[in-house]
């Protein structure tokens, strides 16, 4: 792609461009950490299900050649480790967050033993709808080029943000994540509706692997994630688990995390190192601000670990 | 469901009898709830009225003894097998969902939910549904947002719309003011008359029940211990079923005030946030005699509680001072030591005790790190622990099972004792309570009211906010009025009127 120089409109272009590329496992993971949070668990491994689905989604797509089919792989490989964290965590006496680190480590080292012999290959990409064709600058037709997956991402905040008030399973969920007392008094039973709660949460996570591996960077190394399913779990409790809020929060991760490499891209050498640590300085300063000493976190489920 | 026809249902027990282990905690009770009654059930804390209540809920299955609705016998394994004969329960701790709207607790608890709620139409069948009902409730703002007593209205307005026709009310009026009571109690009342519901009321309220039930069952020690007609019985006779021959802790006689005593507590333009952090709290002006009991009245979620987190030193202020004697006063321990200021605050266990400490260190809190003449010690001797706190709890006459179990294992009764026990030691200059008696038993509520009345007589300033009238008509030299945050009405205890009081709380003035 010959480049076309546009000056420091590159920056803001870029970033938009990075911030949709970049943003879509993090849309995927703080949802799926959404509908769990909302259920009255944590999972912390969800950083393992990510890498572990980024490398079953690549093997998968190597061994059939289909994007579609490693997805899916993914898909599967995150809800049997979200099903199994969901089941653990059903035991007396049990920490939700002990176990998602342990899953963490887990997930990533068992990806890692996987997933040697797919280092080389190379696996077909999601595809990507160009809606950038209409200019003729390679670098706008470059940031509106844009995965299938982030407009799926997309409407599934959207729908989660809907179904939350309006399905019984939204209300299910909500009424476990904020009372188990309240829960068994309807004659719900709080551990199922967690267990499948986070189930979902996970296999949201591995499709948030798949985006990896399948489409940016597109390909499956050992160092694919760069703390995604952690900064997901933070994103959650920025965006006060509101599914639109995983939304923004993700495209102004993803925004932030491309002010770096857009930089670099319009010719500053010096100290773009410390843009790449935008986003992290972004969350500390938005979670400061928006912190209250007298007033405890608006929208937090009442049974989180954390928040009791 | 909303809609349908209701009918009241008689429910019947049996030689209930229910053990766990060796301990049995109900004792072959049998009692006798026709169709369209309204029975009061009466005792003790501990004296099985929770575990019958939760043994025809189906909460425990009952080691034996059998249930009858309508004359024929049941079985109920489960709460769902109680909810579709047509049983329900208004508990003492709320069971709504906190963080869901009113709307939303409502359709949620129902039997059968569509997958995708049609909030258009179900808002229009809860607007036709509510139209019913005497009371008007915000069915669109969050639970959590909801004041007690909205909360309690709700609770019954939800068994209500659950189509359930026969009603356990675990001391449904704990939590509302008097005139809010009437309100509630009274339309349970026409329902039952009308023939629509079947009421059991857990009540230690001897003038509701007096008002309100039909018949009334006592246990004792998981024993029935008396039953018979309200309008057969009197005040008297009821307690003397419930306690037996114990005696009860008489209220010391009212030393006369002193008009000119020194104003210990004093509190000047005091302002500070409420929980919601939209409104504040506006103490204009306000001051506590040595030896005399200042009562502040109101409907829960005016502000008292803030008021007294504030002089807990728990929530911030924005302005304004507080006065100790005429020192700056900032809650702080050292302060807290120096004048003397002691505070009993509502919910004991959650808001002066380490739950999960021992007896003996919650005990000790205020003087374990001091020695017998109020100097630091670097030093904390377990021992003196012990025996500081075995001195307590004998005085206080605290029920544990040792020194060492975790307070949290009390009884609520006996958590209250040991707090009195630790904040009414030594010298009391400044006392602050808050609702003392909230869900206590009768020998425990004279027993800590007149505890408190002691501690007046012997000259400490009292500022004492509840929630029941009574408890302040009973105690207060003074009741003070607040609304909205603010002080807004003052009466000397002898020209004092529940009905005024009541006009001032619900803010008609």
């Amino acid at each position: 792609m010959e480049t076309t120089d546009i000056g420091l409109w590159g920056v803001p272009l870029a970033m938009l461009g990075g911030a949709i590329r970049v943003s879509t496992p993090f849309i995927f993971v703080s949802l799926g950490e959404a509908i769990t949070e909302r259920s009255g668990r944590i999972n912390l491994g969800l950083e393992g299900t990510l890498v572990f689905g980024a490398m079953s989604a690549y093997a998968v797509a190597v061994m059939t050649g289909s994007p579609w089919l490693g997805l899916l792989a993914a898909a599967l490989a995150g809800l049997c480790f979200g099903l199994f964290h969901g089941w653990i965590c059903k035991f007396p006496k049990v920490n939700d967050i002990a176990i998602g680190i342990a899953l963490m480590l887990f997930g990533t080292g068992l990806a890692f033993f996987f997933g040697k012999p797919f280092i080389q290959p190379s696996a077909p990409d999601l595809p990507a709808i160009p809606f950038g064709a209409w200019s003729d600058i390679p670098q706008v037709q470059a940031a509106l080029n844009v995965n299938v997956l982030f407009l799926i991402g997309a409407a599934l905040a959207v729908f989660l943000w809907w179904a939350f008030r309006n399905t019984r399973i939204g209300l299910m969920v909500r009424v476990v994540g904020d009372s188990a007392d309240a829960a068994r008094a309807m004659g719900l039973n709080p551990n199922t509706v967690r267990l499948l709660a986070t189930g979902v949460g996970g296999a949201l996570a591995g499709i948030g692997g798949a985006y990896l591996s399948l489409y940016y960077p597109g390909s499956w190394t050992e160092r694919i994630s760069s703390g995604q399913g952690l900064m997901a779990v933070a994103l959650v409790i920025f965006a006060r688990w509101n599914p639109l809020g995983c939304f923004a929060a993700a495209l102004l991760f993803g925004g932030a995390g491309a002010l770096g490499p857009a930089l670099q891209s319009v010719g500053v050498t010096e100290g773009y190192y410390l843009f790449y640590a935008a986003p992290y300085i972004l969350t500390l300063i938005i979670m400061i601000a928006t912190s209250s000493r007298s007033r405890t976190l608006a929208g937090a489920p009442g049974e989180l670990s954390i928040t009791k | 469901m909303s809609g349908t026809h209701r009918k009241a249902i008689g429910v019947e027990t049996i030689g209930m009898t229910m053990r766990f282990g060796a301990f049995t905690a109900l004792d072959d009770v049998s009692i006798k709830v026709p169709a369209g009654s309204f029975h009061a059930l009466l005792g003790e804390n501990g004296a099985g009225k929770s575990t019958l209540v939760k043994c025809m809920m189906g909460f425990y299955h009952p080691t034996s003894g059998d249930m009858l609705v309508d004359g024929r016998q049941v079985g109920i394994a489960s709460p769902r097998d109680a909810s579709a004969l047509g049983l329900g329960m208004v508990y003492q701790h709320f069971t709504l969902v906190p963080s869901l709207t009113g709307a939303e607790n409502l359709v949620i608890s129902r039997e059968k939910v569509p997958g995708v709620i049609d909030w258009r139409k179900e808002r229009t069948a809860l607007a036709q549904f509510m139209e019913r009902m005497p009371f008007k409730l915000p069915l669109d703002v969050k639970v959590a947002e909801l004041a007690a007593g909205e909360k309690q209205k709700l609770e019954i307005i939800k068994q209500l719309y659950l189509g359930r026709n026969f009603l356990v009310l675990d001391e449904p009026t704990s939590v509302l003011t008097p005139g809010e009571a009437q309100e509630v109690l009274g339309l349970v009342r026409g329902m039952t008359k009308a023939g629509d519901l079947t009421v059991l009321m857990i009540s230690h309220k001897f003038h509701e029940v007096t008002a309100f039930a039909d018949d009334i069952t006592v246990l004792r020690k998981g024993r029935l211990t008396g039953t018979g007609k309200v309008s057969e019985l009197t005040h008297k006779a009821m307690a003397a079923m419930m306690i037996g021959d114990q005696p009860i802790a008489a209220l010391d006689s009212r030393a006369a005030p002193k008009p000119d005593a020194e104003i210990v507590l004093k509190v000047k333009a005091l302002k500070a946030p409420d929980r919601t952090g939209l409104k504040s709290i506006d103490i204009a002006d306000l001051g506590v005699r040595s030896g005399e009991i200042v009562g502040i009245a109101g409907i829960s979620g005016n502000g008292q509680k803030e008021f007294l987190e504030v002089l807990a030193g728990q929530r911030p202020r924005n302005g304004g001072e507080v006065m100790v004697r005429g020192a700056a006063y900032a809650a702080t321990r050292a302060e807290a030591r120096a004048l003397n200021v002691r505070l009993i605050p509502e919910e004991p266990l959650k808001n002066a005790c380490a739950p999960r400490m021992t007896v003996a260190e919650n005990i000790a809190f205020r003087t374990f790190d001091v020695d017998g003449k109020g100097r630091p010690v670097s030093w904390i001797s377990a021992g003196a622990i012990k025996a500081f706190s075995a001195r307590l709890v004998e005085q206080f006459k605290v029920k544990t099972a040792s020194l060492s179990s975790p307070i949290a294992s009390l009884s609520g009764g006996n958590v209250q004792r040991a707090v009195l026990a630790r904040e009414l030691t030594g010298e009391v200059d400044l006392l602050i309570v808050s609702n003392p008696c909230f869900g206590l038993d009768f020998s425990a509520v004279a027993e800590i009211r007149a505890r408190i009345m002691k501690a007046r007589n012997a000259g400490a300033a009292v500022l004492l906010m509840s929630e029941d009238l009574d408890e302040l008509l009973e105690l207060s030299d003074r009741i003070l009025v607040m609304s909205d945050g603010a002080l807004v009405y003052e009466t000397p205890i002898a020209q004092a009127s529940v009905q005024t009081i009541g006009e001032h709380m619900a803010g008609h003035h």
